[in-house]
């Protein structure tokens, strides 16, 4: 890990002891309990991704590092505001969906061509989002793309050090924007205008996560009865598909507990989390190949369908004790 | 101003021989609005983003139009629509109720004729969701006197060209079940644009075949009559695909592409459209995306705003937009920037209808 890294979490580690002081209270706990660590976590993951590929950039060596940083990532990978929206970073570190396959195609045409030139930290920060992150460097290690080439290793490092740049700028820009969440109402605040503005900003994300998860990482490899589409579950080659989902929905009841903190208590949400952990643990079928049989997609369904009842309680429930809801308009449409 | 002293600068004006908008403490805009307790409202909104009046509305509104000359406005249901109001704002009184004829629902716009004698309703046959533009006299307590075709299935907004009586109309594509809002046709849906004379005689017509599963839903035109129109798409919503469009009578029409980086900050969905007063900026709003993005005329993007359920948008006399959220917020937006104007009590619904 480089120096300014470190001190970067050394000054964020501040940032959370100062965070934690006025303890009990839904946003405040939300961001020093789970989004600062959660952002950390992940920094810390890719930069050790960057240093591993700073050493060797083989497929062999960055399997381990780069199943660590998506693990990281799917700590925070539901959190859809604030510094991972700036510059499009959410998509350059996960891409995915990716259903024209533009990463791919993408990836392809810079083996092709070969430019070195492409590899310098700044070129490859303005390349195209669906080849970068994660999923650019998973591409890279397993599968038709994986490959000896040199180019190829030089791919995945510059690949990696423009996630872990990545990594490290969210942890630091959410210094200030932590700022803005807790001074939400506060004069020349035009981003949070009331308390309840941040309150809804984060229970927006608790709830959009649960519906990616049961949407498109479980509802694309489902698909239909009469055409499941088990090729589309997430980082197939890499197998990891219903880990995501544990991970993801792991980081979501950390998340809806901590927005409960001081507020009151959120036992039916946390009872129906509980369950749909307990469904997405099966080891047997990592990346949801049972959706093509009939007995498997039926316990994968059973999942969703719970992960759903697990939104609508968080919706009842957490949602009352804050005085949020889903948007006004945007639940609507039309 | 308050209600109480509006009513009764209304009092003071009702010597007037003629009401005028000035008349209706001279809104600015008008918006549909919900309030916590299930009551639904039109207001008008001032220039400073201040309420001057809210009127009751049976049901959830969706959009209005409002009367060239007289301070008189008609407020349509949402779709389905059974009722559209037709208000005056002056008294705060409804004037007339519209329902639609048997087998027709209104489709939540409108339009008036320039010389404000006839209002155009955009309606769906309830069954098969053919479109219908209905035609009602407003010289005469608002019969109805006709209606034509509108040129494709579900219309939804429609507008009248600047300087001229003829009419553009978006034609959604969506077949909906008759009895709520459940779409029927997404697999094999046709939006398209079209231009109808006064009459009903179909002039232009723009399709996208590439983006078929695009329903066309939202306009807007600037004075010189470029027509930009808002969309909702009905695919893969990992699939980027453009949410607004520009065009010109004659011309083929302009794809906005997001910056890359806002690919899918819209959520496939574009909720209002508006254009910046002289026309060279028009933008969209997601309320799903809690987004605001911001287009030249040459169709490139030009600046983003993040803002939580954001929805009606209208020009901004001074430069820029307005834009309306359903936390009641009434905001400039300028150059990126969102300066708060006001926070309403109420939630502000999907548009908002300017009046400069």
């Amino acid at each position: 890990m480089t120096r300014s890294l470190l001190a970067r979490f050394a000054a964020s580690s501040a940032l959370v002891a100062a965070l934690a002081a006025p303890a009990g209270a839904d946003v405040p706990e939300a961001i020093s309990k789970e989004i600062l660590p959660g952002y950390q976590a992940f920094a810390e993951a890719s930069e050790a991704l960057a240093e591993a590929a700073r050493q060797d950039c083989s497929a062999e060596a960055l399997r381990g590092p780069w199943n660590a940083a998506f693990d990281a990532w799917m700590g925070v990978a539901h959190l859809r505001l604030g510094p991972v929206e700036d510059q499009g970073r959410a998509l350059a570190i996960a891409f995915w969906p990716d259903p024209k396959a533009t990463g791919a195609r993408k990836q392809r045409e810079m083996i092709e061509a070969a430019d070195p030139a492409l590899l310098a930290p700044e070129t490859i920060a303005q390349a195209s989002v669906a080849a970068r992150g994660l999923f650019g460097i998973g591409r890279l290690l397993d599968g038709e793309m994986d490959s000896d080439a040199p180019y190829v290793c030089d791919l995945r490092r510059a690949l990696a050090e423009d996630m872990a740049r990545m990594g490290a700028e969210i942890v630091t820009e959410w210094g200030p924007y932590s700022d803005l969440l807790l001074s939400a109402g506060a004069e020349g605040n035009t981003t949070f205008l009331s308390p309840e503005e941040a309150r809804q900003a984060l229970f927006t994300q608790l709830i959009s996560g649960l519906e990616f998860n049961a949407d498109q990482r479980l509802g694309r490899p489902l698909g239909s009865f009469d055409k499941p589409r088990p090729e589309r579950a997430e980082a197939l080659p890499a197998e990891r598909a219903r880990a995501d989902v544990a991970l993801s929905l792991a980081a979501l009841k950390a998340l809806a507990g901590a927005l409960a903190q001081g507020v009151g208590e959120i036992p039916i949400t946390e009872a129906a989390l509980d369950r749909a952990l307990a469904q997405a643990d099966w080891p047997e079928d990592p990346a949801f190949a049972a959706v093509a049989d009939p007995g498997g997609r039926l316990k994968v369904e059973i999942l969703q369908q719970s992960i759903r009842l697990a939104r609508d309680a968080a919706l009842e429930e957490l949602g009352g004790l804050l005085g949020v809801s889903a948007g006004f308009n945007a639940a609507d449409g039309d | 101003m308050q209600r109480r002293a509006f009513l009764a600068s209304l009092a003071a004006a009702t010597a007037l021989p003629r009401a005028s908008w000035a008349d209706a403490g001279s809104p600015a805009y008008l918006a549909a609005a919900a309030d916590g307790a299930g009551a639904y409202f039109l207001c008008g909104i001032s220039a400073a983003g201040e309420r001057l009046f809210s009127l009751p509305m049976p049901g959830r509104g969706h959009a209005a139009t409002a009367h060239p000359t007289r301070p008189e406005a008609v407020a349509f249901a949402r779709r389905p629509g059974t009722f559209a109001l037709v208000i005056d704002c002056a008294t705060g009184t409804t004037s007339a109720r519209l329902t639609p004829p048997d087998g027709r629902q209104f489709n939540g716009h409108g339009a008036y004729s320039a010389d404000g004698a006839v209002l155009f309703t955009s309606e769906v046959v309830a069954e098969g969701s053919e479109g219908r533009v209905g035609v009602w006299d407003a010289a005469r307590r608002y019969q109805r006197i006709g209606e034509f075709a509108s040129g494709g299935i579900g219309p939804h907004e429609i507008l009248r060209l600047p300087g001229s009586d003829s009419l553009v109309i978006a034609n959604g594509g969506i077949q909906t079940d008759p009895s709520d809002r459940t779409p029927l046709n997404l697999d094999r849906m046709r939006p398209n644009l079209s231009y109808l004379s006064s009459e009903g005689a179909l002039l232009e017509q723009v399709e996208l075949p590439d983006l078929w599963q695009n329903s066309i839903r939202h306009l807007a035109i600037s004075a010189d009559g470029l027509v930009a129109f808002a969309m909702q798409w009905q695919g893969d919503l990992m699939e980027p695909v453009p949410l607004l469009g520009l065009h010109r009578r004659g011309e083929a029409p302009i794809l906005c592409d997001p910056a890359p980086e806002e690919m899918f900050a819209m959520k496939s969905y574009a909720g209002s459209v508006a254009f910046a007063p002289g026309g060279q900026e028009v933008a969209i709003t997601s309320p799903r995306g809690g987004r605001v993005q911001a287009f030249g005329r040459d169709g490139a993007p030009l600046w983003s705003v993040a803002r939580a359920d954001v929805c009606g948008l209208g020009p901004c006399a001074e430069g820029g937009f307005v834009a309306t959220d359903g936390q009641g917020l009434v905001a400039r937006l300028d150059q990126g920037a969102l300066h708060p104007l006001e926070r309403d009590s109420l939630s502000w619904d999907n548009h908002l209808v300017s009046l400069l």
